[in-house]
């Protein structure tokens, strides 16, 4: 049953760029481009979502769009942003970089890869096929119940909404099981865990909390369809059903989601800081086990999402401490990121600049979340813009700003060109800008009184003033994505050509070609302690010489397939029938061709 | 059988023996907890079912822990494999206790300290 | 540097083959699920007012009725994979040692049983429905259903598994090199009788 290997082609013969090759490839290299490309572009109708949002708010009673439409808009944005935006962010990165920074030549299971990816993508369009019918998902992102019951919603968004998710926790179960097992075994020989690039480190803890919370999540969306579909009552109350069931085991799943969120974005950071500090991390021993620290203690806040449900005392004070415990170790973090980059040779190249850019917005949201701590308090901010404006910092000011640092960081490695420095300034300043002139204000709307998901306000409120600075922000910051899209267009069109190692970076993925070759290492790499590559150059005695394409000669890669695209088809079918009550016919037909692509994948020959 | 070669073999799989021994275990721990369910529940005989009863829930608690032990540690290997994979499952079982434990605890407090009249409910 | 087609299988950092180590991670996963569930469960039992009851008399259209779980049947289905689980590392014993006679034989032994359990369990559901607990009667009778049956399905995924793998060793490509294939289907199934071992006194055994 392993993955059948063929010899690399020869160096000199391009790699194959058909639709088919995309469609069977196994290479985690593609598999991340597929992954950055379908994320950007959900990223991108998230943020239209968004302007939309902040059009119909800029003024008072407005009617721009209806108040069913908003409801499907603000849904859509949070779980857009959030499942098909800044996770499928950070395993572009995952699937990219990990095998590289490890030495390896793949991940553990490089078909189990390209499933993930199919069945992601396939998710992504069951969740946005509502809109075709303007029956978006319309419950927010949190679905709450029994808001999302069959009395209360009876059309089909919601089926939109639980299908949708649950063929998604496919994908990340499956992928989280592949990274948690490459990283354990497929480490470079002399690479201890406590050698491991810190972008490691953290997606690692980050696969480990997808595989506890994913499954409770999986529950909870079970036994909402189930309510739907059959009848019962898991979160009705006329027959018994206690909705407060819902939202525990939603934020059982929810407070690591907000971790697994921001962790990737963290390791992104702790690379980019030292390579532009031209010092290595401050506290890596510090950082590893702060950040298990804030991944277990994860499990443990989650009802601070629910001071407000009546829980009693005890439980408002234990969640509260643990909460409040939790900014411990993050600001352990903080205070060894500034470290890092305190007496070293600052190089402000754009990716420094989001990375800078990050410690400032991230601090911001972590002051906010602080303030959310203290339930008596918390009462006062919850379901009002100031909660808007803490996950807005920590999700965009952190893991956004973090994921483009990564973006500009790694483009050269992964195109092989060169964006452009003055464009990139330009898109952080103006995203600087924009970001904070739409999100700040809301601070003080919230505090004033302005609730969340609402499709307008009267006049007499006074929350106008504030809310059309915020749309003026939002358009700025649109403006910014587009300054981004101009910098990778002129790129592709110019084609800068990139060296393999053109920031002077740390670790294993400078050293090889700009793009690497499908093989990854010509030879695989022995290592000898943290930042591998500077200390190998510190072996020589310098910089290496910029490594050569070479023949794949006798180098055995896996061969490409279709069979976990097949299979993912089926896991999409199979959950498809259970839209708008449950379609048999359709589900055992799913059924029947995963079981299909599952055997022809188990069972391909071998070479 | 053949026990001694089996040990002699550094990562030792357990012998057909140990593994027989272990079956045995399981079906008399089984025995036993069916056993505590129906003295408790006929309530016969009178004095042990009104010793048991009051421990009834720990009682049956242990024993399904030590069958779920014995699986795991022979059948499954977990003893005789590296300490990784034990690491895995335990860190596994110990969120999913909190898990379990945290829904008891937070749903005890709204049913019986602080319950709130639902229609259908008690 | 010529690398072997296995390699990837054999090289790894901890020595522990990556196969192995994904099931492992995927059974550390499904405990989250099936904590999940248990948990729905416990968090609704005894809050029926109407309805069947687990371990208590109750009223069906005016007529009393006995306790919906019959300990009986469902202990003699724990027996079943109790016991299927020693066929399945008695059959991996013989995987181990190139004893085809002994692999076949028990690991049919161990689909028998775990058919006679799914058996066992499609007889009690069709005989509670018949006694008056259908899916969405009452909060125990959808917990319970749910539960058991999310159990079910996953002995029925464990059965095809098994089933293909004994089809694999009959067609004689089972060699001791290739018993991994077999330990990892056993281990899959052990999860799936630990599983029971915990729902069995939970859900059956404690009133």
């Amino acid at each position: 049953m392993a993955t059948t290997v063929r010899e690399a082609p020869p160096s000199h013969e391009p790699e194959p760029t058909g639709l088919w090759s995309w469609i069977t490839t196994v290479d985690h290299k593609r598999i991340g481009i597929l992954y950055g490309a379908t994320a950007f572009f959900f990223f991108l109708l998230g943020g239209l979502e968004a302007l939309i949002i902040r059009l119909q708010l800029a003024k008072p009673e407005n009617t721009l769009v209806s108040a069913e439409t908003y409801n499907q808009l603000f849904t859509m944005h949070g779980t857009t942003m959030i499942f098909l935006g800044v996770m499928p962010l950070s395993a572009m990165f995952f699937n990219y970089m990990i095998p590289l920074q490890i030495g390896a030549r793949d991940v553990a299971f490089p078909r189990l890869n390209a499933f993930s990816y199919w069945v992601f993508l396939l998710g992504g369009l069951i969740l946005n096929s509502g809109w075709l019918i303007h029956a978006a998902p319309n419950g927010g992102w949190f679905g709450y119940a029994n808001l999302t019951s069959k009395q209360f919603s009876p059309g089909l968004n919601i089926d939109f909404w639980t299908v949708g998710l649950q063929v998604l926790g496919v994908a990340s179960l499956a992928a989280a099981v592949n990274f948690f097992v490459t990283i354990i075994n497929l480490r470079a020989k002399g690479m201890k865990m406590m050698y491991m690039p810190m972008f490691v480190w953290m997606s690692f803890i980050t696969q480990m909390l997808l595989l506890l919370a994913f499954p409770v999540i999986t529950v909870a969306l079970i036994l909402l369809m189930i309510d739907r579909t059959f009848g019962t009552h898991f979160y009705v109350p006329s027959g018994g059903g206690d909705p407060i069931l819902w939202q525990h085991l939603f934020w059982i799943f929810g407070h690591p989601e907000v971790y697994i969120l921001i962790l990737p974005a963290f390791g992104i950071i702790s690379e980019v800081l030292p390579v532009f500090s031209r010092k290595p991390l401050f506290g890596y021993a510090a950082m590893v086990f702060s950040g298990a620290f804030i991944a277990f203690l994860g499990f443990g806040v989650w009802s601070h999402h629910m001071f407000s449900t009546g829980m009693g005392p005890f439980a408002d004070a234990f969640f509260s401490m643990a909460t409040m415990l939790i900014a411990v170790p993050t600001g352990v973090k903080i205070f060894n990121w500034i470290g890092t980059i305190w007496g070293g040779q600052l190089q402000f190249k754009t990716p420094m600049l989001f990375a800078l850019g990050f410690i400032a917005m991230f601090i911001m949201g972590g002051l906010s979340g602080v303030m959310h701590a203290s339930p008596p308090a918390d009462l006062q901010q919850t379901d009002t813009y100031f909660i808007v404006a803490h996950f807005h910092y920590v999700l965009f000011g952190g893991s956004i700003f973090g994921l483009t640092a990564g973006a500009y960081y790694w483009w050269p490695k992964m195109s092989g060109t060169m964006l452009d420095e003055k464009l990139g300034k330009v898109h952080f300043w103006l995203m600087l800008i924009g970001f904070n002139l739409t999100f700040f204000p809301m601070h003080f709307l919230g505090l004033n009184g302005m609730p969340r998901r609402v499709y307008t306000y009267a006049a007499e409120n006074n929350f106008g003033f504030w809310n059309l600075i915020e749309t003026v922000g939002s358009l700025i910051l649109g403006l910014s994505f587009v300054v981004f899209l101009v910098n990778i267009w002129r790129t592709m069109k110019s084609k800068t050509p990139a060296p393999a190692d053109p920031w002077n970076g740390a670790t294993l993925e400078w050293s090889i070609p700009s793009p690497p070759q499908e093989f990854n290492f010509a030879e695989e790499p022995v290592v000898h302690g943290r930042d591998a590559l500077w200390e190998a150059e510190r072996l020589a005695g310098g910089r290496v010489p910029e490594p050569q394409r070479v023949s794949g000669k006798g180098i055995h890669m896996p061969n490409p397939s279709y069979w976990p695209a097949v299979a993912a088809l089926g896991v999409a079918t199979t959950l498809v029938g259970f839209i708008g009550g449950l379609h048999l016919p359709v589900s055992l037909t799913g059924v029947v061709i995963l079981f299909l692509g599952v055997y022809r994948w188990a069972f391909e020959p071998a070479g | 059988m053949s026990s001694h070669a089996a040990h002699a073999d550094a990562h030792a799989h357990p012998a057909i023996g140990t593994y027989l021994k272990i079956g045995l275990t399981l079906f008399i721990l089984t025995a036993l907890e069916v056993g505590a369910y129906e003295v408790v529940h006929r309530g016969q005989p009178a004095g042990f079912a009104h010793l048991l009863e009051p421990v009834v829930v720990p009682v049956l608690l242990i024993l399904s822990a030590i069958k779920f032990a014995l699986v795991a540690m022979f059948y499954m290997h977990l003893k005789s494999d590296g300490r990784l994979l034990s690491t895995v499952f335990v860190f596994s079982l110990v969120i999913a206790a909190v898990v379990i434990t945290a829904l008891m605890l937070l749903f005890a407090y709204l049913h019986h300290v602080a319950p709130t009249k639902v229609p259908g409910g008690p | 540097m010529a690398e072997h087609a296995h390699a990837l299988e054999h090289h790894t950092a901890t020595g522990i083959d990556s196969r192995k180590l994904a099931i492992w991670t995927f059974i550390g996963s499904e405990c989250l699920f099936f904590a999940s569930l248990i948990g729905t469960y416990l968090v609704y039992k005894g809050r029926d007012v109407i309805g069947p009851k687990p371990h208590a008399e109750w009223l069906l259209n005016g007529k009393v009725q006995e306790q919906m779980l019959e300990i009986p049947l469902v202990t003699f289905g724990t027996a079943l994979l109790l016991f299927s689980s020693l066929f399945v590392v008695m059959a991996l014993n013989g995987a181990q040692r190139g004893n085809r006679r002994q692999l076949i034989t028990w690991l049919v032994a161990t689909i028998c049983c775990g058919v006679f359990f799914v058996g066992m369990q499609v007889f009690e559901f069709t005989h509670f429905y018949h006694r008056g607990m259908g899916y969405t009667t009452n909060l125990f009778s959808s917990t319970f259903y749910t539960l058991t049956g999310f159990h079910g399905t996953h002995v029925t995924i464990g059965l095809i598994w098994l089933t293909s793998v004994l089809v694999v060793a009959l067609r004689g490509k089972l060699p001791p090199e290739k018993a991994l294939n077999l330990e990892i289907a056993a281990l899959y199934w052990h999860f799936v009788d630990v599983v029971w071992i915990v729902i069995f006194p939970v859900v059956y055994l404690i009133r």
